[in-house]
């Protein structure tokens, strides 16, 4: 019998699966983050130029990557959403949109950070830097616009057409930020020209993306449950607990 | 000519109407009555296609109206609970603004003719900022008079602050509408004489 | 067009209707002359995004220092900063009053498309707010002691960049219509697209003011106006069609 995957884009039907899913998506986030804090920590080696302070990339470089990804795929669920009209979709990309900033939050924290040992101030203007603060206020525009708007329906759509508004500028935006960090050269200071990867540093950045990547699965299914259980409240399978009826058998008479 | 097949409406979360089905042949007045928030309005924007319906679709002509899309547009004139006239301009620029959008501009005599007819006469060139929220109305109102081939009328409470002669010539305008073969959909708190029009009611429950 | 009165019949029957209604043209000639008249009525509105724009770069000498080389260095910046607030300060002009009075309604249900109805209330906006700024930059700029090649490519930077403000701005006005907070939020969601006008505007006018060439800044920001010519209004089109469900 063929899987119909439409099922899942039913509320009702995704919840449970969510729920199954969460428990191995935080074990491998777990995992991947022991195994990638012990190769980034212990065996890594020291980098002659910076010393000890550069592991903080391990931590950096991924935030920044997830920061990115999310975001595009936010979008993704936007795009869908706004074209099939599917409910489950917008829950999805609001779902996504805090674990995003929480990353550009890490990714700029840890810039910060790195940047204080390294160049002696809290704060570069380097391309990466930059970019990610301007993700961040992005991300903060989506949550906000969808606060702000009373009508559930009409938040999902105008904050979907921002998000894609917000896909389409990112490369650009990203693409001015470097053309104005290269033309300034008394501000050449860059994050991004980190010493030269050694192969272990590289599997330890990899590990950490991929922790970061199964962590921010996990919370996200984690909070879109919580947005089905709020916005699917009035509905019975929510007060009376029922399990979605599968396809082809006899419906459950209702109460 | 217009149908509406199993619409059904929800604002907020709540569901206000579901599979309401109707048809309204030409020369027949649709009115809408319920009591407040029973989705009135609403339905009235799904018919112009302003608010997409949660499920069911409106026909024109036996077409989906999605479908016709400017088509459709052509034909329709709504006059929605904002009277759509800006306070800054006068009368007469207000309508031959309001019927730029439609056509050839009609001449001024015409303009005038129109607002005089809405007893706006001595006050076509006074800025709308100092006429009272019936005046505006009837600015508003004012535009029927140029939108006799547009086949459907969809006009939401527009006897709203108007006094028994507007009221009048409202009718007028709508007897004379249906006359031509024309549709009206109206929503309206007044009960207004329409012995003399084809009516079918429809009234939705809060 | 034809007062009640005439009986022609109104044709009837199941045919499919043919695309209706007036020509293009007089439509969005409608639509601009109406908007500038209102301008004109208010002129109040107007003259404050402008009188905002000056008062705002005249107030960074005060907060900087008279000195004039380092008012020669932040006076790209500044100028652009300026003009960037200037155009988001008058976003509450371009939509916010049509969808209060309902006029917003009627032009969705105007058988042309939206599209093209936004771009002229855009360019109409533009002719009110944006080219007034482009006009008086140049003399700000003398404020700050800037050669006159850099003044020019100011004023072609403005020239190309404060149409994409305004068109990147009307798809954050028209995301914010009616909703609360409007005012702040529109800044929140606005400005952080405005940062490469910012740049290659700025950029183009540093670089000129060092003696290099500012061709490629500005073709940057040629780019970026196409882009936004293609793809704001359309944007703007979704975000008032879901204001208006």
């Amino acid at each position: 019998m063929a899987v119909n995957l439409w099922r899942f884009a039913s509320p009702q039907v995704f919840y449970p699966l969510a729920g199954h899913m969460l428990p191995w998506f935080f074990g491998a986030a777990v995992l991947f983050a022991l195994a990638g804090l012990y190769v980034g920590l212990f065996v890594a080696p020291t980098d002659f130029q910076q010393g000890e302070a550069y592991r903080i990339i391990f931590v950096h470089v991924p935030a920044a990557w997830m920061s990115m990804f999310l975001y595009l795929v936010m979008a993704f669920w936007c795009a869908v959403g706004l074209a099939m009209n599917t409910r489950l979709s917008f829950m999805m990309a609001l779902a996504l949109a805090p674990t995003g900033a929480l990353m550009t939050f890490l990714a700029l924290w840890t810039g910060s950070l790195w940047g204080k040992p390294t160049w002696g101030t809290w704060w570069v203007w380097d391309a990466r830097l930059t970019s990610e603060l301007i993700l961040l206020f992005l991300y903060i525009g989506f949550l906000s616009l969808h606060a702000a708007i009373d009508d559930l329906r009409r938040a999902d759509k105008a904050a979907a057409v921002l998000a894609l508004v917000g896909v389409v500028n990112v490369p650009i935006i990203y693409f001015s930020v470097k053309w104005w960090n290269t033309l300034h050269q008394g501000a050449s200071v860059s994050l991004t020209r980190a010493p030269s990867m050694a192969a272990t540093m590289l599997t330890g950045m990899l590990l950490m993306a991929l922790a970061a990547w199964m962590y921010s699965i996990a919370a996200s299914l984690m909070r879109v449950r919580a947005i089905i259980l709020e916005r699917e409240a009035d509905a019975d399978w929510v007060r009376f607990g029922e399990e979605p009826v599968a396809p082809g058998a006899a419906p459950r008479a209702s109460r | 000519m217009l149908q509406g097949v199993k619409l059904a409406c929800a604002r907020g979360g709540r569901p206000l109407f579901g599979e309401l089905s109707f048809e309204v042949e030409p020369g027949e007045l649709f009115w809408v009555t319920g009591p407040n928030g029973s989705g009135k309005t609403s339905l009235l924007r799904m018919l112009c296609t302003l608010l997409p319906p949660e499920s069911g679709e409106v026909r024109w002509r036996g077409y989906p109206v999605r479908a016709l899309g400017e088509s459709y547009r052509a034909e329709l004139a709504y006059l929605g609970h904002a009277p759509a006239v800006k306070d800054d301009l006068s009368a007469l620029e207000n309508l031959r603004f309001a019927l730029a959008r439609q056509g050839p501009a009609p001449t001024e005599r015409e303009l005038l003719g129109a607002l005089e007819a809405f007893g706006l006469a001595q006050r076509e060139d006074l800025p709308l900022r100092a006429l009272s929220q019936g005046q505006k109305r009837r600015v508003a109102l004012a535009r029927l008079a140029f939108c006799a081939q547009r086949a459907l009328w969809i006009l939401d409470e527009p006897l709203t602050a108007l006094d028994n002669a507007a009221v009048e010539l409202v009718r007028g305008h709508l007897e004379a509408h249906l006359a031509r073969g024309g549709l009206v959909v109206l929503t309206s708190h007044q009960e207004v004489d329409l012995s003399r029009m084809r009516v079918q009611r429809l009234r939705l429950d809060a | 067009m034809n007062p009640a009165g005439e009986t022609s019949r109104i044709a009837v029957g199941r045919s499919a209707p043919g695309a209706a209604g007036a020509p293009l043209w007089p439509v969005l000639a409608g639509v601009v002359r109406r908007d500038l008249l209102v301008a004109m009525r208010r002129r109040s509105d107007v003259l404050t995004t402008f009188f905002f724009f000056i008062i705002v770069v005249s107030l960074f000498p005060l907060g900087v220092g008279p000195e004039p080389g380092t008012l020669r260095e932040i006076a790209p910046g500044v100028v652009w900063v300026a003009a960037l607030l200037a155009s988001m300060l008058a976003l509450s002009r371009l939509l916010a009053g049509d969808y209060a009075d309902g006029t917003l309604e009627q032009l969705a249900l105007v058988p042309q498309p939206l599209v093209l109805l936004v771009l002229a209330k855009i360019a109409a906006h533009w002719l009110v707010t944006g080219l007034p700024l482009v006009v008086i930059a140049p003399l700000l700029g003398l404020q700050f002691d800037l050669p006159f090649g850099a003044l020019t490519v100011m004023t072609a930077g403005l020239v190309l960049g404060t149409p994409v403000l305004s068109m990147i701005g009307a798809v954050g006005a028209a995301l914010t219509l009616g909703v609360r907070g409007a005012g702040g939020l529109l800044a929140l969601l606005v400005l952080p697209l405005y940062v490469p006008v910012l740049i290659f505007g700025a950029g183009a006018v540093t670089a000129s003011a060092a003696g290099l060439s500012a061709a490629g800044h500005l073709s940057l920001l040629g780019a970026v106006l196409l882009l936004s010519l293609v793809f704001a209004p359309w944007a703007t089109a979704a975000a008032i069609r879901i204001a208006l469900e």
